[in-house]
């Protein structure tokens, strides 16, 4: 491929005739600067749709039948990622409204239920998380019972399981920040198992033996619930701290790992089919 | 909801919440019920009598909203993805092994899987036949989302308010199962060790399962195993302990029936006991000993028999073991070995607590070691 050509127009135009408006469109300069192919008619044209775009390519161009129907796949994988990136835009919306403090939290959740018109880009960004939990699940579950997760994939399933933790882990850092009765008290009873953590946790087996004389270093002022709530309860630092995780650190987390886990389908040898 | 103002049977509501609410009767029969549907999936799944089992389930499910008390908690909003949950799971676990089941039938007339034919075989380009599906799926699902959202507001309570404990307080409904764990092991037990468990399980699970057979097509005849314990571990020990942290633990995390008010005064007599207590107070009647290790004695040594007699009694005398160990080899059959006690010992420890009230079989509060 060294030479590099031109886009080819889906047909040429009658010289004799007017082009119709569909016609000046696909074939005018702005259309084919930016899809470098025809009408994707054309066996050519149908993977260079795929190719030549940067977001479909992470498809191959061609794939087995088999692996497309719905009834194999279920297309659960596609739906989580796409749930991905419904919880992305929804939650870059609600960052607009609203601000992780004590302070003004809960009443910018209200805001966004009383004062904005139309408003159901937190039920959008709710339910779709639920969603999420529920399609990663059952996605695992195909590959499971499809067998997927044998060679060549064993290394994609365990990219897999670091996600389902990722996912619940969002979902559960998401969970605080209306900072309503239901967010504080779910979330304390999710990490009030941190502080039993053997060794690193202050009520946990081990903690009291990591001591200097008489200074025990793993106390409550020093565990690992306090770094993951930035204080001994479940206060105003720790909505800032699962704020943030929720907002950056897990989704680039999770974004990074699912360009490898996509990355890995494809050098894998594509969605699973008999071996 | 009271438009039609139906009242269910009480004879039919008490037999539900004695079924159901007695957490061993309900996990013992779930898991026959699993057992069954997984020995004669072939007739299970067959559309004319699947279609008429989740029809019956689906009106049970939809009586079950005439009662005051399952309507109250199936309708809070966070729980409504846990009714979708439930049913969703129901249903791909049918579409999976139904399709296992015409696979296994073809295999045996030496057929190759639907997914091998010839015809699937085929290559076919990704646009349109991918990307439409993408996109049709993409769309459907964000009407769901939408219309979801406009008939179904997010809940929000009362403002943080860390002096008022509510009754129960639950975790997210996804960690129900590891929060139902607290009740019967430590928490650093419940809370770290069995979920970390669960994810080195799973990410060993491909360098376990050595069998070669079943890889990329849905058969349940080759790998009856591996499938067996998956759906156990997923069916009984997490969506069905899910199903019970949300409808069955009440005020108190007492246990109550599906239909059973959630009545915060409800007495549970608190009569769990020691294996040690057993031990020492009724069958030697001679007192607690002071020496942990002498009072513990008994217990340790059930706990080490169950993680240490088990895996040779089970090579020596089941052959399916047998096999596993000789193809496995030491490493991966004791990691295979171990997650599989420890998914059996919890469930037995549950129905322990449930049918004998036993507390813990060993416990050493001195160190943090109680099971």
């Amino acid at each position: 491929m060294a030479e590099v050509k031109t886009p080819e127009s889906p047909k040429a135009p009658d010289p004799g005739k007017k082009p119709s408006l569909l016609e000046m469109v696909w074939t005018g300069q702005i259309w084919t600067s930016i899809f470098r192919h025809g009408m994707p008619d054309t066996p050519r044209n149908r993977i260079l749709a795929i190719m030549s775009n940067v977001f479909l390519h992470l498809h191959p161009p061609k794939i087995r039948k088999s692996g497309i129907r719905m009834k194999y796949t279920w297309c659960m994988g596609g739906l989580t990622f796409f749930l991905f990136l419904v919880e992305t835009v929804t939650g870059v919306m609600l960052m607009f409204y609203y601000r992780p403090t004590a302070e003004f939290a809960y009443a910018d959740i209200i805001s966004l239920r009383e004062d904005i018109p139309l408003g159901i880009m937190r039920e959008i960004h709710r339910w779709g998380a639920h969603a999420m939990v529920i399609t990663v699940w059952l996605h695992m579950m195909r590959v499971f019972l499809t067998g997927s997760y044998k060679p060549p994939r064993e290394f994609n399933w365990n990219v897999g399981v670091i996600l389902l933790v990722l996912t619940l882990l969002l979902s559960f850092t998401g969970y605080l920040l209306p900072w309503d009765q239901l967010a504080m008290w779910a979330v304390t009873v999710g990490t009030n198992m941190a502080r039993a953590t053997p060794f690193v946790g202050h009520e946990g087996p081990g903690a009291a033996m990591l001591k200097l004389g008489d200074i025990s270093l793993v106390h409550a002022g020093s565990d690992v619930r306090f770094t993951l709530l930035g204080g001994r309860f479940v206060a105003p630092a720790a909505l800032l701290r699962f704020y943030v995780l929720h907002c950056v650190a897990f989704p680039l987390a999770a974004a990074t790992l699912m360009a490898v886990h996509f990355w890995r389908v494809r050098k894998d040898g594509g969605i699973s089919g008999p071996m | 909801m009271n438009l039609l103002a139906i009242t269910l049977p009480k004879f039919y509501t008490d037999a539900v919440n004695v079924v159901v609410g007695s957490a061993w009767i309900f996990m013992i029969l779930s898991t026959v019920i699993l057992w069954l549907g997984l020995k004669y999936y072939r007739q299970l799944t067959a559309p004319k009598v699947a279609i008429p089992i989740f029809a019956v389930s689906g009106i049970l499910l939809m009586l079950s909203f005439f009662d005051p008390q399952f309507n109250r908690v199936a309708t809070l909003p966070d729980n409504v993805p846990i009714v979708m949950m439930v049913g969703s799971v129901g249903f791909f676990v049918w579409l999976a092994f139904r399709q296992m089941a015409v696979n296994d039938e073809r295999i045996e007339k030496g057929l190759p899987p639907q997914e091998a034919e010839a015809k699937e075989a085929e290559k076919t380009f990704v646009w349109p036949d991918l990307v439409y599906i993408e996109l049709i799926c993409a769309v459907l699902f964000t009407a769901f989302l939408i219309l979801w959202s406009i008939s179904l507001k997010a809940p929000l309570e009362q403002p943080a308010n860390p002096a008022k404990t509510p009754n129960p307080s639950k975790a997210p409904w996804y960690f129900l199962g590891l929060q139902e764990m607290l009740v019967y092991f430590d928490p650093w037990i419940a809370g770290v060790v069995l979920p970390s468990m669960i994810i080195t399980g799973l990410m060993m699970l491909p360098y376990i399962d050595k069998n070669p057979k079943g890889n990329g097509y849905y058969t349940f005849k080759e790998r009856k195993f591996a499938i067996s314990v998956f759906m156990f571990g997923f069916i009984v020990t997490w969506v069905l302990l899910i199903f019970m942290g949300t409808f069955l633990r009440g005020p108190n995390w007492n246990f109550f029936g599906p239909y059973e008010p959630w009545d915060i005064h409800k007495l549970e007599p608190l009569t769990n006991i020691n294996v040690s207590e057993v031990v020492y107070l009724h069958i030697f009647n001679t007192g607690m000993p002071r020496n942990w290790f002498v009072r513990e004695i008994w217990g340790i040594l059930a706990v080490l028999g169950f993680f240490v007699i088990t895996p040779g009694i089970l090579v020596r005398f089941v052959p399916m073991f047998r096999s596993f160990y000789q193809q496995l080899g030491m490493i991966r059959f004791s990691i295979l070995i171990v997650h599989l006690l420890v998914m059996g010992g919890m469930v037995i420890k549950m129905l322990l607590r449930w049918i004998f009230n036993l507390k813990y079989i060993v416990a050493i509060p001195e160190y943090f070691f109680n099971i």
